[in-house]
């Protein structure tokens, strides 16, 4: 048998075609295996950012190619209130909204880490707020937050009579931001909630049966044993979160718009408003570029995140 | 011998407090009270979301004469409305080509450019998978506006096309950095085997790599295609015409009409649009944690 099958092989492998030899020759196949994907981001992602940046030191409006300005459109948006404004909201927003995030997303974790019946039903019903468009769930906040008929208010003053009138959640400003928060870390809980309890199921048992050997209390697990074993996935977890609650646009776009009076803007909206709708593409370039230097920053943060946990696990950095 | 018998019976029937903690009320108290407020208030808004697409405009307005939470006479009425007086089923159908399309080509190339930097070792592959985790961070609210000038200069201005072509910059990284961690996972030798066998580097990927792959290309594909499903900022950007938006986009901007929100229709075009992703999630419930917290380990 193998003395009949052996020439057939040997003819098979004599005579590849000059096409095959060509994708089987390393070189080739490395640029043509990478060149979708490494073009796909070159035109559409480093290219436009090269492209903002120089936007950003331009007048260019739609319809017409503009001059370079230099610091122009930066020294403007530095004396413009509704600039700071929007700075100062993005990072009211972020800072909250990641407190309440991680505070309550870790605590979800903690609790799913126990066991209990329905635990993978309960696990997958708890990231339905973050499966779903957060365009259409921001809808149903908004009507959450209707003046007239919230749901909020009905209970608080009709069946609850805590208050005598209604709530005006998006009215006034301060309402209206820390109603857009409420809203940002209602979606954010499930992603922090399902990551962290990840981290939480690679904690060896072994360390908390020790701990409680040497008579450590509940709170003395977490503190020493729970929290520096979750500190390299909290990191990670949290860079990710905060670079995009910073830049986020959906929900505050689909609630507010910025309103009331230009008060919640982030500066991702703002960035929207003045570039697309306003037209004017070199400021809100300029606005979307200001938020870079506040993402390297989370980014570096990021980096070490993933450096230390290398180092925690004794692997070598590869 | 009754001390040494009594012994382990007494730390049976007296244990430390970590029995203590388990105990009843407590674990009542501790565990399953705060789990279900936190149930309770992640999933209200879809129940509110579903019981405004049915009820009708009367009772929407009224919570004196109806109690609010329930139903007492459900239509079919916004529903309707949605899909004979508007051009909802377009949307629907153009959200759905856009996002297929977008999760297919970012599958494609995610899958290849994986397997160059975890299998097709060369020098620099490290560097390569470095640059691509850093597009990851890269968020959409920087990219809009020169990525609209990009578009038009394409002349890929209000049309599904330019959308199919841009998603796939949040999308590849996400795949690529997935996919990457389940081909470390196939073990190298079966690789080896095929080429001493003389099998092709191509046919090791079509034959060998990608079939073991399967989990981590589901994992991929329906993460991909959820993303896509949602995206906002983009659509809003490049699309203009009304027939070409996207659900998302669609509902803020076409249905939102006037001083008076037509909250039954805007809710049921919510519960509409979100139940495809909804129904897909539940299908591969696990796919999207393995995906979700694989991306996040690694």
């Amino acid at each position: 048998m193998s003395v009949t099958t052996l020439p057939t092989l040997a003819l098979a492998r004599r005579q590849p075609s000059w096409l095959v030899r060509l994708f089987d020759y390393k070189p080739f196949l490395i640029v043509m295996c990478l060149a979708p994907a490494i073009g796909l981001l070159a035109v559409f992602l480093t290219y436009p950012l090269g492209l903002g940046i120089w936007l950003a030191f331009t007048d260019t409006t739609i319809g017409r190619k503009g001059d370079f300005v230099g610091f122009e459109n930066f020294q403007y948006l530095l004396t413009d209130p509704l600039w700071w404004n929007a700075v100062f909201y993005s990072v009211v927003y972020t800072g909250i909204a990641t407190f309440g995030k991680f505070a309550l997303g870790f605590w979800l974790a903690l609790l799913l880490n126990n066991h209990f019946p329905f635990k993978s039903l309960l696990r997958a019903i708890i990231l339905m707020p973050w499966i779903v468009p957060t365009v259409l769930s921001a809808l149903a906040f908004w009507w959450i937050y209707d003046p007239q008929f919230s749901i909020i208010s009905y209970l608080l003053v009709d069946v609850l009579h805590w208050r005598t009138t209604n709530i005006d959640f998006l009215g006034s400003p301060w309402p209206a931001r820390f109603s857009l928060i409420a809203a940002n870390i209602w979606r954010g809980i499930p992603f922090v909630a399902i990551s962290l309890l990840a981290g939480l199921q690679t904690i060896s048992p072994s360390l908390y049966e020790a701990a409680m050997l040497d008579g450590a209390t509940a709170w003395q697990r977490f503190r020493y044993i729970t929290f520096p074993m979750m500190m390299p996935i909290l990191a990670i977890v949290m860079t990710f979160s905060i670079i995009f609650t910073f830049t986020d646009f959906q929900l505050v776009y689909a609630i507010t718009r910025g309103g009331p009076g230009n008060s919640t803007h982030l500066l991702a909206t703002l960035a929207f408003q003045r570039g697309i709708a306003g037209g004017e593409l070199g400021e809100g370039a300029a606005i979307a570029v200001s938020m870079i230097p506040f993402l390297v920053f989370a980014t570096l943060f990021s980096y070490f995140g993933l450096a230390r946990r290398k180092w925690q696990q004794g692997e070598s950095n590869d | 011998m009754t001390d040494t018998a009594a012994q382990p019976a007494a730390v049976a029937t007296t244990p430390p407090d970590t029995m203590a903690w388990d105990s009843g009320l407590r674990r009542l108290m501790m565990i399953y009270l705060p789990l279900g407020c936190f149930v309770l208030i992640l999933l209200f808004p879809f129940y509110w979301m579903t019981i405004t697409s049915f009820k009708p405009n009367a009772e929407l307005m009224n919570y004196k004469e109806h109690n609010p939470f329930w139903i007492s006479s459900p239509t079919l009425a916004h529903i309707k409305h949605l899909l004979f007086n508007t051009a909802y089923p377009r949307w629907l159908w153009t959200t759905m080509l856009v996002a297929i399309g977008s999760t297919t080509l970012s599958l494609i190339a995610s899958t290849l450019a994986a397997y160059a930097i975890e299998r097709l070792r060369f020098r620099g592959s490290p560097y390569v998978g470095l640059g691509i985790y850093l597009a990851y961070l890269v968020p959409p609210s920087i990219l809009f506006i020169p990525l609209a000038t990009v578009v038009v200069q394409f002349g890929l201005f209000d049309s599904p096309l330019a959308l199919i072509l841009v998603y796939p910059t949040f999308l590849v990284p996400f795949c690529t950095w997935l996919l990457i961690g389940y081909f470390k996972s196939i073990p190298y030798e079966l690789e080896e085997c095929a080429l001493v066998d003389g099998a092709t580097r191509l046919q090791i990927l079509r034959r060998i790599t990608l079939p073991l792959a399967v989990p981590g290309l589901i994992s991929a594909g329906i993460f991909s295609f959820t993303l896509s499903w949602n995206e906002f900022i983009y659509a809003l950007a490049f699309i203009q015409s009304g027939a070409n938006k996207t659900v998302p986009v669609a509902i803020l901007t076409e249905l939102v009409t006037g001083d008076v929100y037509q909250w039954g229709a805007l809710m049921a075009g919510s519960l509409l649009g979100s139940l495809p992703v909804a129904i897909f999630y539940s299908l591969f419930v696990d796919y999207y944690v393995s995906s979700l917290t694989g991306a996040v380990k690694e």
